[in-house]
Order: C-alpha cells, then structure tokens, then sequence
C-alpha cells in the first residue's frame, strides 16, 4: 500500500525524469528550456517533501524567474542556428563512459544493498525543529557559520556583473577614439 | 555582541584579502578618470595593491602561525602563505608585462586588473579554506574570473571561442566535482575537510559509495589542472586566450588548484589512501606522456608550451602520489621555479606580438639569435629550465618530485618521469634549433617595454639563483610542510 | 516515509541525463542547460542527505551551488552573445567591403 508521500514523490519523479529527457531531445532550444522548467519545479516539489520549504522557494524564483529568463532571452536574442551549425567539439565518448560506469556502480550498490551501503553518520541529537522552521535555521546557520563563503559569494557577483558588462556591451570606453 | 557572528581576529587573517579586494575596486574607478594615455597607471595601482598584501601577509607570517578563523572555515597556516606567496609573484609579474600588451590589442581598460585581482583573492580562499564549502566557492570566485579574462579580447573571434569552451567544460567539470562533494558530505555528515578525514577512517576500507566519490572528485580536480583524460581544452584556451592571461592561468590558478588538490587528498581523504593513489598513477603516467609526445608535434609556440605545461602537470602529481615531505616540498618548490621560468618564457611570447604579427609560430623565431641576441639567450636558458637541465631552478623541482617517488617505492612511476624528461628534450632543443641554426625570415624586432623588461629580468635571476643556490628558497618553500599537521 | 535511496537514485539519473546531454549536444545553449541539470540533481542530493542526517551544512551548500548558478548563467551568456555578435559584426563588415 502506498502512501500519500510515496504517490507524490513517484509523480514528481516520473515528471522530472521524463522532461529532463526531452530536455536533451527536443532540437529547438526554447522548447529544452521549457522543459527544464519543468524539470526545476518537479525538483522543487521534491524539496518540499525534504522539509526544505526556503530552497524550494528560492529554486522557484531564482532558478526559473531568473536563470531560466535569462536563457530565454538570449536564446530569443542570438540566432541559434548559425551557432549550432558549427562542431565545436570532439565528442567526448570517453568522458560519457567514465561517468556511466561509475554512475552505474553507484546505482547497482545503492539498490543492491539497500540502506546498509551508506551507513550514515551517527544522527546528531536532533533538532526536529528543522522541519518546522526552515528558513530561520538557515538563515542562523548561513550567518554564523559560514560568514565567510557569504562574504566570498559577494565577490564572486561583483565578478559576474563585470564580466557581462565587458562582454556583452556593444561599445566600451576604449572603443571609441 | 557579534561575537556569535565573528571574532576580531577574522578580520586580522583575512587582510590581505580585503587589501586586494579594496585595490580591485579601486582601480575600477580610478580608471573612469584617466585617458587613454594614462592608462598604464592602472597596471601601477595593481602592482601597488599586490605589494601592500605581500606586505600584510609578510607581517601575518611573522606574527602567528596557524591561525583558524570564521568559525573554522579558514586556517592560514604556512602551507596557505607559502602559496598565497607565489600567486602575488606570479600575478604581479604578468601585470607587469599586460600593459603594453593591451594597448596594442586596443582592451586597456581598469576592468582586466580588477579582474586579476579578485581572481586572485579567489585563490588565496583556495589554499586557505578547510572547509568545503569555502574551498568550492572559492574556486568558482577564480575560475569565472578566468573565463571572463580569456574572452577580454571581445573584437578577436578566437579569443571568444576559447572562452566559450574554457566555460563550457569548466562548468561541467566543477558540476562533476559537486556530485563527489555531496557524496562525500552525505557519508560523512560534514563540510569540514578534516571532520570528513575521521568519519571515513571509521568507515570500511572498500566502500563503493567512497569510491565513487572519490572518483568523481578526482575528475573533477583534474579538469582543472589539465590531467589526462581531461585536458582537451587547455590548449585551445591557451592558444585562444590573450597571451597575458595564457601567462597568468598557466601559473598561478594552477598552482592554487594543486594546493587545493593537496589540501582535499592530503587531508580529506588520506583514510581512502589505498583507492585514490592507482587512479592517480595512472593518470600520472598518461599525463606526462601524452603531453609531452604530443607537444612533439607542434609548430605553434602557444600550443607547444601548452602540451609542456600538460607534462609538468603529470610531474607534480608524482609529489602527490608519494605524499610524503619530499614530494610535497617538491610541489612547493615546482611551482616557485614554474612561476619564474613559466613566465619568463611566455613573457618572450608576448613580445613578439607586434602590430601586425601575432608571432606564435615557431618560424616566426628563425634567426632570433641574429635579430634578438639577448631575448634568444634569455629563451635558451627557461627552456633549459623547463628542460630541467642544471645549473637552472627547473632541476631542484624536478630532482625533488623525482626523489620523492624513489623513496615511496615507486620506481616505475620514477623511470617513465625519467624517460618523459629525455623526451621532452627532443622539443625544447626544436625551438632552440630554430631559434640559433636557422636564417631570418623578417627584419622585425622585439618591442620591449619596461615592464616586460623587468619581467624578464627577475625571472632571468631567479630561474638561476634558484638552481646555483637553492638552500634559502627550499627551506622557504618547507613552510609548505604543515600541511601535514 | 520515501526511503533516502530513492531520492539519490533519482538524483544519479537526473545527473547521467544531464552529462549525456552535455556530451551529445552540440548547440552551446543547450550543452549550459544540461550543465543546469547536473548542478540540480547535486542539490537534490545535497538536500535528501541534509533532511536525512540532519545537518543544515547541506542546505547551505544548495544555497551557495545556486548563487554560483546564477553568476555562471551571467558569464556563459555574455560569452555566447559576444561570440555572436562577433560573428553577426564581422559578416557586416563583410558586406560593406563588397558593397565598395
């Protein structure tokens, strides 16, 4: 017998799985990208399920308001034709078959031997309140915790603004005489 | 009463960071003041910044060592200083030779500086960082402001397409790298890098979700050393890429990502010994010889180095294998003397950039001796020390990196380096060839700016101070030992 | 309650998706989108330890793998815009010379 929590997590499964397939199918890039938006809201369902309420809203608005926007309008902007034309790259079989295999060891022992093969941690007297509160354990956490990779993430925007203005801008100052 | 939040201390370790991020915004806007002919001036406010963090980090060296701070995220032991060391030589010295270079590409602008700066606060969080998280963001901070540097040529088509696929597999290979990191958080319930190493101790020495985690992440890190299989995009980026920057990512986030490595290996996941050193022997052996049997081969200049920098990747993972004292000053060592012979040689391939000639084929050197006397000598001798000849810095690296397989008992690892550095002999000595024996093809001659000519000097005098009188600068780069603790 | 192994087993599909997507391409935008599905079947990862050890570290580190996410997303398509416009610009020039 299934229970509510199991149905949901095979329906999203099933969705997520199936859209990130026409993801790498589909020929027409703004159909791939809508399908990876399908993709991102089953993922964020999945989230919901963790208990992680705060990333599955931030995955909504950040990855599909903002990235996934992005990709849209620049698919839009470039004519992606004369860019897929061109072979860029080797195919890089090996690298696909490294990864598979490992990948396929991976599934065999997990399904194999259950639960045993990943001998988690000992669990930490737990605060169950991470289920109820979300957001403010992690904001907790983020702020104490991990200050630093905070302060780095400022930094690494601040790079991410330059280099899309310097490449993107149609004119620069030194351009121009 | 932010205690919970920081100490004062954390600010303490971490100034020669804020020195340098203070500096890169500040040329950013000192920039907006100045015209075109004073641009040179940006390339001043940089060094000035580097000189100021090499002076704050100097002080931090003297006062303490092994400072924790952020809630254990970062620990700036002497390892991390060493390193943070080598990354001001290396960057300082290329920005010395960027100035010329950019104005006559027409790009001279405050930004590229910026970005060198901030790419290289990135790396100094890589070797300082103990924590994954740090470590990764960290490397994210250098790696996209080395994308957006080998594009800076925005007008050059092929500068474009080597940004294109340095992006494209460096964003692949840091999402294979994230998929070990989160297998391995999972099994170990930490981010900590030395919480991790005690968890795995007490886990079973043949765990198949270990090892695909280990695998994984060691495909990860390799991409961005260039260690074969992984190493397809590292000569179209050096080739690509404006030849400052082939100067700067040849060196210095090369170096960071080996301390990085060692950091990982060394003290993450030193209890899974047994399952990470054959991977890495072997990759060891297919990189020093593919790199090296391919360069072979080239009559680019830009790719031949590019190839050799392949091969000196497969040399340094010989430390990492031993993973003893020797091997690990033997990296340390390597990449002080890579910094000054690396960048010696490229700073020549800059210069021969003129208005009309891009000057990276091989030919283009013919004569170079009638022409350029001076510059062909200067060739000579980093070639020798690429070579790892002696009296040049090249042989300490390599005798020490060699010597430390020998004593771990790796003696076929020893033998195909051996045999690797015979080879790459045969190419080096190609260019020398061309370079004294062949006539000259076009009157051009070097265009020497002050900042390239002290570049090339102090690369010159330390790529054969290190080989005649090597002792001070190994037992500066023993400092790199405390990795161990 | 789903068992944690079905949440990685589905997360190790999602990633072999997501590299045989990248490895078959070749249109550059749609080779970045299955680097975006690499990055999320990590978080998801990251996400079912997190619940299922209880330690937040993990949710953090989703946290920071999206900012990145989003700096990457920036980059990557000014790269393929400049590239683009490069090209569009040379053609134009192209054109005007034969016009002369």
């Amino acid at each position: 017998m299934m229970t509510f929590d199991q149905i949901l997590f095979y329906a999203l499964a099933v969705i997520a799985v199936l859209s990130a397939i026409m993801v790498i199918t589909r020929r027409n890039p703004v159909h791939s990208a809508l399908f990876l938006i399908t993709t991102l809201f089953c993922v964020a369902g999945i989230y919901l399920q963790l208990h992680a309420e705060f990333l599955a809203a931030v995955q909504v608005i950040v990855y599909v308001g903002g990235i996934m926007v992005l990709f849209l309008f620049v698919i839009m902007l470039v004519n992606l034709e004369t860019l897929s034309q061109e072979r860029r790259f080797n195919r890089q079989w090996h690298i696909a078959i490294l990864v598979s295999v490992v990948l396929l060891v991976e599934f065999g022992t997990i399904i194999w031997r259950g639960k045993a093969a990943l001998q988690l941690p000992a669990n930490q007297p737990l605060m169950d309140t991470l289920t109820t509160n979300n957001s403010e354990q992690l904001g907790v956490v983020l702020y104490q915790q991990y200050m630093l990779p905070f302060e780095i993430a400022s930094f690494l925007l601040l790079v991410a603004i330059i280099g899309a203005v310097i490449l993107a801008k149609r004119r620069l100052s030194s351009d121009g005489k | 009463m932010f205690n919970q939040y920081f100490q004062p201390n954390d600010i303490l370790i971490i100034y020669p960071e804020l020195l340098l991020a203070l500096f890169a915004m500040g040329v950013m806007i000192i920039d907006l003041f100045l015209d075109r002919a004073w641009k040179v001036l940006n390339a001043f406010t940089a060094l000035v910044g580097i000189a100021y963090a090499a002076y704050a980090l100097y002080r931090l060296k003297s006062n303490a060592l092994n400072l924790s701070g952020y809630n254990h995220a970062i620990l700036n032991d002497s390892f991390a200083i060493y390193f943070q060391f080598v990354f001001l030589i290396a960057t300082a010295l290329v920005i010395l030779i960027s100035a010329r270079y950019l104005s006559i590409e027409g790009e001279n602008r405050g930004d590229y500086y910026a970005l060198i700066l901030l790419s290289l606060i990135g790396m100094n969080f890589m070797v300082m960082g103990i924590d994954l998280i740090t470590l990764y963001i960290a490397l994210e901070l250098m790696a996209v402001s080395e994308y957006i540097l080998v594009g800076y040529l925005r007008t050059n088509r092929q500068s474009n397409e080597a940004a294109m696929k340095f992006f494209l597999l460096g964003a692949f290979s840091s999402g294979i790298l994230l998929y070990g990191i989160s297998l391995l958080y999972g099994i170990s319930g930490s981010t900590d890098l030395r919480v991790i190493a005690q968890r795995l101790a007490e886990r079973p020495s043949h765990d198949p979700i270990a090892l695909v985690a280990v695998v994984t992440l060691t495909a990860g890190l390799l991409f961005k050393i260039g260690g074969v299989p992984f190493h397809q995009w590292l000569p179209d980026a050096y080739e690509g890429a404006p030849s400052t920057i082939t100067t700067f990512i040849s060196v210095a986030p090369k170096a960071a990502s080996f301390a990085l490595i060692l950091r990982i290996f060394i003290v993450g996941l030193k209890p899974l010994e047994t399952s990470w050193v054959p991977v890495l022997s072997v990759v060891c052996v297919l990189t020093m010889t593919l790199g090296n049997i391919t360069a072979i081969s080239q009559s680019n200049i830009k790719r031949l180095l590019a190839y050799s920098s392949i091969a000196h990747a497969g040399y340094l993972l010989l430390g990492l294998i031993a993973g003893n004292e020797y091997g690990i000053t033997g990296i340390a060592i390597y990449f002080l003397v890579y910094a000054f012979m690396n960048i010696g040689i490229w700073t020549l391939v800059v210069a021969m950039r003129r208005k009309d000639l891009i000057g990276d084929q091989i030919q283009d050197m013919a004569g170079m001796i009638y022409k350029n006397p001076g510059a062909a000598v200067l060739m000579l001798v980093f070639l020798l020390s690429l070579a790892g000849i002696p009296p040049t810095a090249g042989f300490i690296g390599k005798y020490y990196l060699f010597a430390s397989v020998i004593q771990t008992h790796h003696y076929v690892l020893a033998v195909i380096a051996v045999l690797n550095a015979a080879i790459s002999l045969y190419y080096y000595f190609r260019v020398v060839v061309v370079m004294f024996m062949s006539e000259k093809t076009d009157e051009e001659k070097m265009t020497l700016s002050p900042g390239v000519l002290t570049s090339l000097a102090v690369t010159l005098v330390f790529t054969l101070l290190i080989g005649i009188y090597p002792e001070p600068f190994i037992r500066f780069a023993q400092n790199s030992l405390s990795l161990f603790q | 309650m789903v068992p944690l192994n079905y949440f990685l087993i589905l997360a190790a599909i999602l990633f072999s998706i997501g590299v045989i997507g990248f490895v078959m391409k070749r249109n550059v935008i749609t080779m970045f989108m299955s680097i975006e599905l690499m990055l999320n079947s990590v978080n998801l990862t990251f996400v079912a330890f997190s619940r299922y050890i209880q330690n937040l570290s993990g949710q953090i580190f989703v946290f920071f793998v999206m900012v990145i996410a989003a700096a990457e997303a920036a980059v990557g398509l000014a790269i393929i815009v400049a590239l683009y416009r490069n090209r569009e610009s040379l053609n134009v020039d192209e054109a005007d010379r034969m016009k002369l």
